[in-house]
């Protein structure tokens, strides 16, 4: 039976969940009272139909995008064929290695289309979009795991810069990843592209034929999974330092490509607690790492 | 295009993806999987369940309340537990939840939360007679020291392991390692350490412990000699002679000083092994499987020949091991030879005792921490006037709804037997730190006089039902009932 999706006020009364499905959203507006009305409307309207759209193109989007691929009618299934675009030559990708980005892009437009607002995020699972309007800022948190909110550094993003999308990936998360990355997070200019991004980098921190590394196609776990018979990583054991840093070089390598390529502002790579971070010499400020503390205790 | 999928996948079709989900996997959402082929909710928001009209609980840990429509809670009482709520940290200051209920017109509030803490670690108690290792050596997992050998308690060996030492003091594999050894032993998990100079053993919370490949089925209620000492009395003018065998110390009744003074005569008994105090005897044979922790399956073999001036053809000889588990009963022929006879009845009762007093070797895992300033915070704006409020047990804690000991002095250091906790009920950050639920139950009044962050009490009647992701159980039978008011000055 179809659950209805579930649109709800968090317990602090600002920031709102959505739910349908696979789908989890929490979405913050700053402005005034009529518009952040106005912008969680707009959100909400659209949010109802955004997984019955997906959905009814699933085959295509879960399928390998050549230069051969037919376009995809949905606005959001455009989103993520656009977003994957630029790694179809090189990588097995799918439109879906950019579903989260292009969902939380797709619902923030609609709330910055319908209200004027100082800023604003839609957070899919990790995978955010921004709003900031002059001289506002964003600091976000940067987490290892995504099952732990322990902070192991932050990214401050001011209305100056370019970019309005992060996107994190590693192989504990919910899609599958192909590295062993335990967090990539990628800045760029859009949500959509910072989530194709981070899959590729997460993709390319690997040890390729390391005992320590379990891999199952992926979809002896998820028959219907996209990435069909593609191993995909499910345990990954004791590494020496060695390994970990010859893991990180090999992401670290293809992220400055793609910094290269224009296609990401910077990019925290994160494996067993060792962090690089890619970035153009004047943005390699924006990640800070956040000290190992015990104080929460 | 059809595809064919194993028979045990399910289809989910909670939503539009549809997913396949294979038997013990979980679909897109993470909300749904396929439990033995049927599909289920998961990753739930525990809460306890206690149905009133029953008094006790009717429903074992976990089993899922499938036709549960929310309706029932009216006519019972829930207590929400802080497994799955998540945690204060880092972006907003009061606890996940804060709930008030009325128990006994009383108005009652929750503040729930998971801790995460870098001070903890667990004790085990392992209730075995063997050897373990020196007391101070590593306790390894994984070849990481994870923990040590602490002083040996009565019938039961000790072990420290965790502590903020092994998961953030040392390298980061032996946190990493330490982490995992810590969550496996409070969820439930069997974890295999090594003991350096020691042991190899296998343990798992309430389990059998097995030590270098042998699983202990029970503990002594004493060694030999001790056995001696306490059946004496029953065994005497019922057999002439009553031989304890045992690893550590084989008790004689006609020599022991409980023997001695009942009056029983002397028998002319010899005993293989080194003699320490009349009637306790060490190293009769070597340790192993067999007689009470020995290599014999032959108790005759611990004895040498009767002295004929002492001994008497038809003596009366019972041998028996300290757990009671085996026995022989004998009587001496003209030769002063033991035949071995069917126990007689009078004598049935006390070897069923000895081994009704030896009970089930057990692990028992102790989960121990300290609730920090931060999160006293989530509960308090004046984080002290918390403590001194669990001083004074106007503040009651539990941990998934399991009493907690709170050891006197300052701070809110806390004892927590993880068996009495629902199923997985402990996580982790990479930190690492273990992530473990604690509650405070307080009265409302007590809560507002604390500094309670009474913006954010919610009934329960709202958080109940209030996402899908919640579950309930029942109680632990062996807990007291979490929000029964808080008593000051006891500590339940």
């Amino acid at each position: 039976m179809r659950d209805p999706a579930v649109i709800r006020k968090l317990p602090d009364g600002q920031r709102v969940h959505m739910h349908d499905g696979p789908i989890d959203l929490i979405i913050n507006a700053c402005g005034t009272v009529q518009a952040i009305r106005a912008a969680h409307e707009a959100a909400a309207r659209r949010f109802v139909s955004i997984l019955d759209e997906l959905c009814g193109e699933l085959p295509l989007l879960r399928r390998r995008l050549t230069s051969a691929s037919p376009e995809p009618s949905g606005p959001v299934a455009r989103r993520m064929a656009a977003a994957v675009a630029p790694y179809c030559t090189h990588d097995f990708i799918t439109p879906m290695a950019a579903v989260a980005g292009a969902v939380a892009e797709a619902i923030l437009s609609e709330m910055t289309r319908a209200a004027e607002l100082d800023r604003a995020y839609v957070n899919n699972g990790g995978d955010i979009a921004l709003h900031l309007s002059r001289h506002q800022e964003y600091s976000l948190g940067m987490v290892e795991r995504p099952d732990f909110p322990y902070l192991f550094g932050s990214v401050k993003i001011s209305a100056d810069s370019p970019v309005r999308g992060v996107a994190t990936s590693g192989w504990r998360g919910r899609s599958f990843s192909l590295g062993i990355a335990d967090a990539v997070t990628v800045l760029a200019a859009k949500a959509a592209a910072a989530d194709a991004a981070a899959t590729i980098i997460a993709n390319a921190v690997d040890l390729p034929d390391h005992p320590a590394v379990l891999r199952v196609p992926a979809n002896e776990i998820a028959p219907d999974s996209d990435l069909g018979a593609i191993p995909v990583t499910r345990d990954v054991g004791p590494l020496s330092v060695s390994d970990v840093e010859l893991a990180l070089q090999n992401g670290q390598q293809l992220a400055e490509k793609l910094l290269d390529r224009n296609l990401i502002h910077s990019a925290s790579l994160c494996l067993r607690g060792r962090v690089r971070v890619v970035a153009s010499s004047q943005n390699s400020h924006e990640f800070e790492s956040a000290p190992r503390s015990l104080q929460h205790a | 295009m059809t595809e064919v999928f194993p028979p045990d996948t399910v289809r989910c079709d909670a939503c539009p993806v549809l997913c396949y989900i294979k038997r013990g996997q979980a679909g897109a959402c993470d909300r749904y999987a396929n439990h033995d082929g049927q599909l289920v909710r998961v990753d739930p928001h525990i809460l306890l369940d206690r149905a009133k009209s029953q008094g006790r609980p009717i429903v074992p840990f976990l089993e899922r309340d499938s036709h549960w429509d929310g309706q029932l809670l009216a006519k019972r009482e829930t207590f929400v537990t802080a497994i799955g709520a998540g945690t204060t940290y880092p972006d907003y200051k009061p606890a996940p939840f804060i709930v008030s209920s009325q128990v006994d017109g009383i108005d009652i509030v929750t503040v729930v939360t998971e801790g995460i803490f870098s001070y903890c670690g667990v004790k085990l108690k392992i209730d075995t007679d063997r050897h373990l290792g020196p007391e101070r050596s590593l306790v390894r997992a994984q070849g990481e020291p994870v923990g040590h050998v602490t002083t040996a308690e009565y019938g039961s060996q000790m072990l420290s392991i965790g502590g903020v030492h092994h998961l953030t003091g040392g390298g980061k594999s032996e946190g990493r390692v330490t982490c995992q050894t810590l969550l496996d032993l409070c969820n439930g998990n069997e974890v295999a350490l090594a003991v350096d100079d020691g042991a190899q053993i296998t343990v798992a919370a309430g389990k059998p412990p097995i030590v270098n490949g042998q699983r202990e089925e029970r503990m002594r209620v004493g060694c030999g000699s001790a056995t001696i000492g306490m059946f004496a009395k029953q065994w005497y003018g019922r057999v002439d002679e009553v031989v304890v065998v045992d690893d550590h110390i084989t008790g004689v009744l006609s020599e022991h000083q409980a023997g001695k003074m009942l009056g029983v005569r002397e028998t002319g008994i010899a005993i293989q092994g080194r003699r320490s105090t009349p009637g306790r005897y060490f190293q009769v044979a070597l340790p192993g499987t067999g007689w009470g922790g020995t290599n014999i399956s032959d108790p005759l073999t611990i004895l040498k020949s009767f002295k004929p001036n002492l001994a008497w053809p038809g003596l009366r000889l019972l041998m028996v091991s300290t757990t009671g588990e085996q026995f022989a009963y004998y009587e001496l022929d003209q030769a002063l030879h033991p035949i071995e006879k069917e126990l007689p009845d009078v004598l049935k009762d006390s070897v069923a005792r000895v081994r009704e007093n030896c009970e089930p070797a057990l692990t028992t895992v102790l989960f121990m921490a300290g609730a920090g300033g931060s999160l006293r915070a989530g509960v308090t704006e004046n984080p002290v006037r918390l403590t001194d409020s669990v001083k004074r047990s106007l503040t009651r804690v539990t941990a998934g709804g399991a009493p907690a000991y709170i050891w006197p002095g300052g701070g809110i250091t806390f004892m927590v037997d993880v068996s009495q906790m629902p199923e997985n009920a402990f996580g982790y950050v990479p930190t690492p730190a273990i992530v473990a639920p604690i509650e405070f139950t307080v009265k409302k009044c007590d809560y507002a006089n604390l500094g309670g962050h009474m913006d954010s009490v919610r009934p329960i009647e709202e958080v109940v039902g209030e996402n899908e992701r919640q579950r309930q159980v029942a109680p632990s039978p062996a807990n007291p009932w979490p929000l029964t008011p808080p008593t000051p000055g006891s500590h339940e």
